[in-house]
């Protein structure tokens, strides 16, 4: 009998629709996989019991000859950023240990609506800053994945590492992330799974602890495609409580999913082929062209100009917004206080922070500060903002030339906890290839496309216009199904 | 990669009166390792400065949208007790806070 987590969402969706096995069978053998793999400290939380739960509604639903629910018997873990009623959320921060949501985010009310249910809150980046889960406060992941013959413990990526070491792990068969910079797709790509970012509005924003609200968006990180999409159905929409949120329907994803690119031409941007790149990804990025290309798709070289520039203007919006959204933290109505002796209210607010946030947090919210300051804002935050226009722009004169684009993920496969914790701007770089199209609100997403000499994951991202989610999980089909990418974590645990 | 950075000086007399404004308490010790540390950030995001952008507008939403207005009626509220729950320190139905006048 087949090992139970080593399916993927449809294969469970179906199974349990089909009678295969019950939606309690499923959720037993994660539950013990989640259980017996705390040497990766994927899950901050385990919520075996809600997971019981859900399966018992499937079971129930299914003996009683009821429809099924998009994801019954289908058990996910939940990124720790997403608010969830009754359970301690945190954002990996020690400032917000002990909150307990009395609210459910939207994303995971409706995940819940559709029949999943939850293995635990997975760890992340404190407050989702971070390319490689080494800044919570709660530890750091430790990818499932290591060098051959090496036992160095290896980052999953980041900020949603937590996430993508679970699903690599065989812990869950899929989870939430969010994506800000690059957190969905980075991850997906160092641990050899799949991962989108929608188009910015597609997924609500309430209920998620804002980082920088006009990047910030949820996605789901899977082993392939089709589960994505699947995820992706269940977690868009429209909702009234986010004010960005689009008034629009949610495509029918699944079933649109056709790897058959005739007709479509594929943009590959000359300024993505950055120095010192690695032959190693150089050579993943011109098989990925070759495999569209057998899919039926045109390749098209285009330029994407202000590139370069994305980075730096992405570290000051991302940072300035952080500042403010930071800001409610001050220990007056949720989270840890600090209150030191004889302290007035300036006093609390200023050691509750000091006490409460990591140091890249406090890194950022000072950088944010500093920019947003008087007499810096418009020599700096203005300026992003304008070479942010530039860098959209960009994107809508490359929509004339193609239909999606083409690019790795990441500049390098993962990287050893600790080997770049000592410079920030290294850990920054890592996420070169994700933040334009953040910028940009556009739909991107990672798929793997090979490994390295170490046998470690590599991943391709397609970025596509917006609203067009189907464009880009289609390319990522055509690619999933020619790089055959089977490759997988030993079990080390 | 593109790391290009300028030097770039910031003093930690910068970084007091910046944590200061981020309501976040630092020694003079931790002013003085986060001087560099900013001043390098900030180094290599001068590196904008190079771009033209004279006649561009700043960006304001990411996908073209219209901020919906909604209808003027009571949806919400009456929910004290969870709008409490998670309070440090509440009494009578209040959050509470030390002494914020002198």
């Amino acid at each position: 009998m087949t090992d139970l987590t080593d399916l993927g969402v449809a294969a469970i969706r179906d199974g349990v629709r089909g009678g295969d096995f019950s939606a309690r069978e499923v959720a037993d053998a994660f539950i013990g996989a989640v259980a017996a793999a705390k040497p990766l400290n994927a899950f901050l939380i385990e919520t075996p019991d809600h997971a019981i739960a859900a399966a018992k509604a499937a079971d129930d639903a299914r003996a009683a000859g009821e429809a099924p629910k998009p994801l019954a018997g289908v058990p996910i873990g939940m990124k720790d950023l997403f608010c969830t009623q009754g359970v301690e959320t945190t954002a990996a921060s020690a400032i917000l240990k002990g909150f307990v949501p009395p609210y459910e985010s939207t994303v995971s009310g409706k995940l819940w609506s559709a029949g999943a249910g939850m293995l635990g809150k997975l760890n992340l980046d404190q407050f989702a800053m971070g390319s490689s889960n080494e800044t919570s406060a709660f530890g750091n992941v430790v990818s499932p994945w290591r060098r051959p013959g090496d036992t160095a413990p290896l980052a999953p990526g980041g900020s949603s590492g937590g996430s993508s070491a679970a699903i690599a792990a065989r812990l869950c068969p899929a989870a939430t992330g969010t994506d800000t910079g690059g957190s969905i797709r980075q991850p997906a790509a160092f641990v050899g799974i799949t991962g989108i970012k929608p188009t910015y509005g597609r997924c609500s924003r309430f209920g998620v602890v804002a980082f920088a609200s006009s990047l910030d968006q949820a996605g789901p990180m899977a082993r392939d495609v089709r589960d994505c999409a699947i995820m992706l159905e269940a977690m868009s929409g429209f909702d009234p409580k986010d004010s960005t949120s689009l008034d629009l329907p949610v495509p029918a994803w699944e079933a649109g999913l056709n790897a058959d690119l005739t007709g479509k031409r594929v943009g590959i941007p000359k300024e993505y082929r950055v120095d010192n790149m690695p032959p190693e990804i150089e050579a993943l990025w011109q098989r990925g062209i070759d495999w569209l290309k057998e899919a039926g798709a045109e390749i098209v070289e285009v330029s994407l100009p202000h590139t370069k520039y994305a980075l730096p203007a992405y570290y000051i919006i991302a940072p300035a917004e952080a500042s403010s959204n930071l800001a409610r933290y001050d220990g007056v109505r949720y989270g840890q206080r600090v209150l030191p002796e004889g302290a007035g209210l300036q006093d609390m607010y200023a050691a509750t922070r000091a006490a409460g946030f990591g140091d890249e947090v406090k890194r950022r919210i000072l950088i944010g500060t500093y920019v947003l300051s008087a007499g810096f804002y418009d020599a700096y935050y203005t300026q992003a903002q304008k070479v942010r226009t530039l860098i959209a722009r960009d994107f809508e004169a490359a929509w004339e030339q193609c239909d999606v684009l083409l690019t790795p993920t990441a500049p390098s496969a993962a990287f050893a906890l600790g080997e770049k914790s000592a410079d920030p701007i290294a850990m920054y770089l890592n996420d070169v290839f994700t933040v334009p199209s953040s910028l940009a609100g556009l739909p991107a997403m990672s798929v793997p496309g090979g490994v390295d000499k170490d046998g470690l994951p590599l991943g391709l991202q397609i970025i596509g216009r917006p609203l067009d989610e189907q464009g880009v999980l289609n390319a990522g089909l055509a690619i999933e199904q020619r790089a055959g990418f089977v490759a997988r974590a030993e079990r080390w645990w | 990669m593109d790391a290009s950075r300028t030097a770039m000086s910031v003093e930690p007399a910068t970084v007091q009166r910046v944590a200061g404004l981020a309501r976040i308490a630092i020694t003079p010790e931790e002013a003085e390792r986060l001087a560099p540390e900013l001043g390098n950030i900030l180094g290599w995001i001068e590196q904008l400065g190079e771009v033209d952008t004279s006649g561009v507008a700043p960006m304001t939403a990411v996908i073209p949208n219209h901020l919906r207005l909604r209808d003027d009626v009571v949806t919400d509220g009456d929910v004290r007790d969870k709008v409490l729950s998670n309070a440090p320190q509440g009494e009578h139905g209040f959050f509470t806070v030390p002494k914020v006048i002198e």
